[in-house]
């Protein structure tokens, strides 16, 4: 008797509109619902309806690429849960830090956590890069997408940089003082580089200027890396993943034929 | 509509070879989610993201290493000025890495492992890799204070004499051969143009097939970036056996 009437709960909820608003369609296992669920739903619907055998082998695809994209999550979501207790003044960004790994329930962790993948992912990028040179699956139809690719593999490289400086510890200091000394070295735009003053580059005018706010490591230069590391090269990241995506979905994917 | 020679109406084969992204991807997709994500958190319960001292200007850690995908960059910083190690190179790494499917016109490989019948790229872009990882290795386990070289049995507290006696080719080449700087100048920028112009002509002469296959544009870019990309185990060659430290001498620049 219960379970009758359970069933007919459960069939009155799927007939009203709001359940039928929000779940387009059932799930029996049947071929149009198989398609239906990868169809319908906004994070399945980027991958095909039918794969082909060959993209789920592990030994095609090392799954690199997948997992550049889950780090690349994770480091989204622990790094807003880091911007909660972060403030970039020179002052207590380090503070904050400690802060964080005495004070905060789990926030080592969710800073280990950060810190791993922003390592994991610069190096899952890298042997996605060295698959799909081996798989020759950069070739026509696919020359563009290996460009987005060489893109994101550089935004990943900037990503990380820009985020050393945050903690405001001796390696972000030094560390960015030797970059952006080679910045300064730049060809053209920078003070120290070839041409550089011959074309009118100053201390407080060139490349290196630019980056920090200032002649050297300090305040602005924290602000600067801050919002380039949490607001502009992950929205650019994110604006190319898309094209990346996009494209691999509409090229197919490269396996053997 | 297209005719195909054959028996069969069923030409292509994609029926058999496909299967439902529900559940078959999307299964391994979640496992794959639930193997990282738990790697992640192990790690991150027993290892310590570093953390160092707080900035401070009055002391410069030594040595100062950068986390290890920017060592190979650092490594170049000994043997190159900072505008080719930190600007020039990466710029021609990734510029050469965008360049890779236009100059590659083999159509053998297209989404598979082949090594013999793609020998050329596949040896050349190993070479690169290896290059770049030799870099880091170097970097993350050979270097220490002063960013001198430290083998791991040696002691890394105690300094090493500054490493002296580095010259440059074209004075190099005025004290050996007894002419003046301006000959030995002249002379050592003759190999390096040397160097581009006979690794620019002499393979296109040897495998004349090849370079009739890729064309005239095709072939420039890819042997100066090929060139380059030897070029640099060459210099850290001339600097460690013979301590040349520039080639060319410029009132702007020097390599």
């Amino acid at each position: 008797m219960a379970s009758s009437n359970r069933e007919k709960i459960s069939e009155w909820v799927k007939s009203t509109q709001i359940y039928k608003a929000i779940f387009r369609h059932g799930y029996e296992d049947t071929p149009r619902n198989r398609s239906l669920t990868t169809f319908s739903n906004v994070l399945y619907h980027l991958h095909p309806v039918k794969t082909r055998w060959e993209s789920i082998k592990f030994r095609y695809t090392w799954c690199m690429g997948g997992v550049s994209l889950l780090l690349f999550v994770m480091l989204a979501l622990t790094g807003v849960m880091l911007m909660f207790y972060y403030v970039p003044d020179v002052r207590r960004a380090y503070q904050d830090i400690k802060d964080m790994m005495t004070v905060v329930s789990y926030g080592t962790t969710f800073r280990n956590i950060h810190r791993f993948a922003a390592q994991g992912m610069v190096a899952t990028v890298w042997i996605h890069m060295t698959r799909v040179f081996l798989t020759g699956s950069y070739k026509s139809p696919r020359e563009f997408n290996w460009i987005i690719g060489v893109v994101l593999l550089m935004l990943t490289l900037l990503l990380s940089w820009t985020g050393y400086l945050l903690p405001w510890d001796q390696l972000a200091l030094w560390a960015i003082t030797v970059g952006t000394k080679m910045a300064a070295a730049t060809p053209l735009f920078g003070v120290e580089g070839p041409f550089g003053v011959q074309l009118g580059m100053r201390p407080d005018n060139d490349v290196k200027f630019m980056l920090l706010g200032g002649t050297e490591v300090g305040q602005n230069a924290l602000l600067r890396f801050y919002v380039l590391h949490c607001v502009v090269l992950p929205m650019l990241v994110v604006v190319f993943l898309a094209v990346h995506f996009w494209r691999v979905r509409k090229d197919g994917f490269s396996g053997p034929l | 509509m297209e005719l195909v020679k054959g028996t069969a109406t069923g030409v292509e084969k994609e029926p058999e070879d496909t299967i439902f992204s529900w559940p078959h991807l999307f299964y391994l997709e979640f496992l794959c989610v639930i193997i990282v994500t738990a790697l992640l958190l192990i790690a991150s319960i027993y290892l310590g993201a570093p953390l160092e001292e707080e900035a401070s200007r009055d002391t410069t850690p030594n040595p100062m290493k950068a986390p290890w995908y920017f060592l190979g960059l650092q490594e170049l910083l000994v043997f190159f000025d900072p505008w080719i190690a930190g600007v020039g190179l990466p710029i021609l790494i990734a510029g050469g890495l965008m360049l890779i499917p236009f100059l590659d016109i083999n159509p053998k490989g297209k989404g598979y492992y082949t090594y013999s019948e793609r020998k050329f790229a596949v040896s050349s872009y190993g070479f690169g890799m290896a290059l770049w990882l030799v870099l880091i290795v170097i970097g993350v386990w050979f270097r220490g204070l002063d960013w001198n070289w430290y083998w791991p049995w040696e002691n890394g507290h105690i300094h090493k004499p500054p490493a002296t006696g580095l010259e440059d080719l074209p004075i190099i080449f005025a004290r050996v051969l007894g002419i003046g700087q301006f000959a030995g100048k002249a002379l050592s920028d003759l190999i390096v143009l040397g160097y581009f112009g006979a690794g620019l002509i002499i393979p296109a002469l040897y495998f004349k097939n090849f370079y009739k296959k890729l064309g005239f544009m095709r072939y420039v870019p890819l042997a100066v970036m090929y060139l380059i990309m030897i070029g640099i185990p060459i210099k850290v060659g001339l600097r460690l056996v013979f301590s040349i430290k520039y080639v060319i001498l410029t009132p702007w620049f020097k390599i």
